[in-house]
């Protein structure tokens, strides 16, 4: 693999060349050239719109299989809070947790729990006064990645802590290790994900320099196989000895957006879901808006996660189950004591190591006189066009398909209407050759009168 | 009419220009936006831009608060950006008093709606290198606040 890896690809067989995804991208990112879409993988961010918008399922996921469970010894399977949102017969986590066990992990570890812990540190962080106002949460690598590239003034103000998703991999493998005496190596954690970006996320992770979880299957991928397990076993109805279920309504509520900020619990809280809201939210935080709010929760699907392109039902059916759910779970003690919790904390394991780094990937050129010049190129080029922002040019607007020309991937007589007019203009000129006669064969009675 | 800096005239540059119209609340988040991204693309350092944003957002705010209508114009070349508002309206009758945080003539309805909370002057000056404020009661105020890039 080369460069920066990207889960979010294109199904070449299937994509028939519309121009549905080109629309819909908040970052730009595709274009349709000679009749199939390309991602420019610099400014993709794995939110997941277009593979919502395209009609032929042409985007694809790339994420793991269950045949790198084999690479393990010892497989721990992290499923996350919106994964109990996809099933009918609500109500039964356990039933789940133990499901996954039947195809093939060794042991669970609900991502909700270590929500719990992330959920924690956040409001402990937020205590301290001199912490810049409004925090932002980390939990959304969508949201990370379009900061990196929209909005990077804002990077300093995500909350420096690592991943629910990370922080589950890490504490299971420490108990894992503990349990069986395995080095750390020969143990797995992989996450059960509704997100493409999460896969990116492992591949390539922001605050941390190596991630522990090992690998990222979709929803998608392993629902048939334990949806089988789940109707066996409730058919059995056998009381399990092991209680695998040890998150409590507060980590499963991250499944859905505001979740977070009541886990967070702090004085003034924000939650918004869908990236074209948070977009119109953070550019009004950039302007300095909002700095008496305490902590904001961003999520790049609609609903948060049980919005997730890879989660087998909609998102409000999901929703509706997974708070159902919550109801329930309400009624179970905390696994994790508040002690226990702020040790946690204090021990600082699961803070953000890196920096989150500043991508600029929309500039023209490197040299700014150059680019004040493309730009004023481009301006002119945008107000030729027609305006119509059509994307029959495999750009998502006019001022896109501009933006492409000054960058020579593109020609004007890629609009159509400009083309059009081209062609009039010809067909016009050809019209009046074909008018003019040789002086030899002119009509004598019509061209005398025309004259 | 605003006239061109001779500079302005021989190096590469750009301008960028919006029309404001009495409460009119939407053209200064629009316009802000609008400039961030070409500074963006521009490749502009992000503290820059952010000032420049700020900047602009105040400034045609104040316009579309207390004038008839003006304009908004970004001028930007390599080495400076100019912000110029120009209103027709009452003018400002104290630039000093004007200057101060928290002082605001913006009337009840105005707060009402969020704005007017008398930071928007000290807040344009915090962000440029330079600002320069003309008003005439009665007539309208011109503002040029300037970025120096290097």
């Amino acid at each position: 693999m080369t460069g920066y890896f990207h889960s979010v690809t294109l199904d070449f067989e299937k994509c028939k060349g519309c121009t549905n995804c080109i629309k819909r991208c908040p970052m730009e990112a595709i274009r349709v050239h000679d009749g199939k879409a390309t991602i420019m993988q610099e400014r993709c961010i794995d939110c997941g719109e277009c593979i919502r918008a395209c009609p032929n399922h042409a985007k694809v996921v790339v994420t793991d299989t269950l045949d790198i469970l084999n690479e393990y010894k010892y497989r721990i399977a992290l499923p996350a809070p919106s994964f109990f949102a996809q099933f009918k017969e609500m109500g039964n986590v356990e039933c789940i947790l133990h499901a996954l066990l039947n195809i093939g992990f060794d042991d669970v570890f609900e991502v909700a729990l270590a929500a719990e812990i992330v959920g924690f540190i956040i409001h402990q962080y937020l205590k301290d006064e001199r912490v810049k106002k409004p925090l932002f949460s980390s939990a959304c690598p969508a949201v990370l990645r379009l900061m990196q590239i929209k909005y990077p003034d804002l990077l300093e103000q995500v909350a420096p802590v690592l991943t629910p998703m990370e922080v589950a991999a890490r504490v299971a493998k420490e108990e894992a290790v503990k349990k069986t005496g395995l080095s750390y190596e020969d143990i797995g954690a992989f996450f059960i994900s509704p997100c493409p970006a999460k896969v990116t996320e492992m591949r390539n992770p922001m605050n941390t320099k190596h991630s522990a979880v090992n690998g990222v299957m979709g929803v998608n991928i392993i629902y048939k196989d334990v949806v089988k397990q789940v109707l066996m076993l409730k058919a059995k109805k056998q009381d399990d000895d092991v209680k695998l279920h040890r998150a409590t309504s507060l980590g499963m509520a991250w499944g859905y957006v505001t979740g977070e900020s009541k886990n967070v619990d702090v004085n003034t809280t924000l939650a918004v879901s869908g990236i074209h809201n948070v977009m119109s939210l953070l550019e009004e935080i950039e302007r300095g808006e909002l700095k008496d709010v305490d902590f904001i929760e961003l999520q790049a699907c609609t609903g948060g996660c049980v919005g997730g392109p890879l989660n087998i039902h909609n998102l409000f059916v999901g929703r509706v189950r997974l708070r159902e759910l919550i109801k329930k779970c309400g009624l179970q003690p905390p696994y994790y004591t508040a002690e226990k919790l702020y040790d946690f904390y204090k021990t600082g394991h699961f803070e953000a190591t890196e920096p989150i780094q500043p991508k600029t990937v929309m500039h023209l050129d490197d040299d700014m006189s150059q680019a004040i010049l493309k730009m004023e190129r481009l301006d002119q080029i945008t107000n030729e066009l027609p305006g119509l922002d059509c994307g029959a040019c495999g750009s998502p607007s006019c001022r896109a398909l501009a933006e492409d020309i000054i960058r020579g991937i593109a020609f004007e007589t890629d609009c159509v209407i400009k083309l059009r007019e081209k062609v009039k203009g010809l067909a016009e000129e050809i019209l009046d050759l074909a008018r003019i006669v040789p002086p030899v064969m002119a009509d004598t009675s019509k061209k005398t009168e025309e004259k | 009419m605003i006239m061109l800096d001779e500079s302005f005239r021989f190096t590469p540059h750009l301008i960028l220009e919006f029309k404001i119209e009495e409460k009119d609340f939407f053209i200064a988040g629009e316009s802000a936006s609008r400039v961030k991204k070409t500074l963006q693309q521009l490749g502009m350092k992000q503290e820059i831009i952010k000032k420049a944003a700020i900047i602009i957002y105040e400034a045609a705010m104040n316009v579309a608060i207390h004038a008839n209508y003006g304009m908004l114009k970004v001028y930007i070349d390599a080495e400076v950006i100019s912000i110029i508002t120009e209103d027709v309206g009452p003018g400002i009758p104290d630039i000093e008093l004007a200057m101060k945080e928290g002082y605001s003539t913006a009337s009840h309805e105005i707060r009402e709606m969020g704005f007017g909370a008398g930071m928007g002057l000290p807040n344009i000056k915090n962000c440029s290198d330079e600002l320069d404020i003309k008003s005439n009661v009665g007539e309208g105020t011109t503002l040029k606040a300037r970025i120096y890039l290097k």
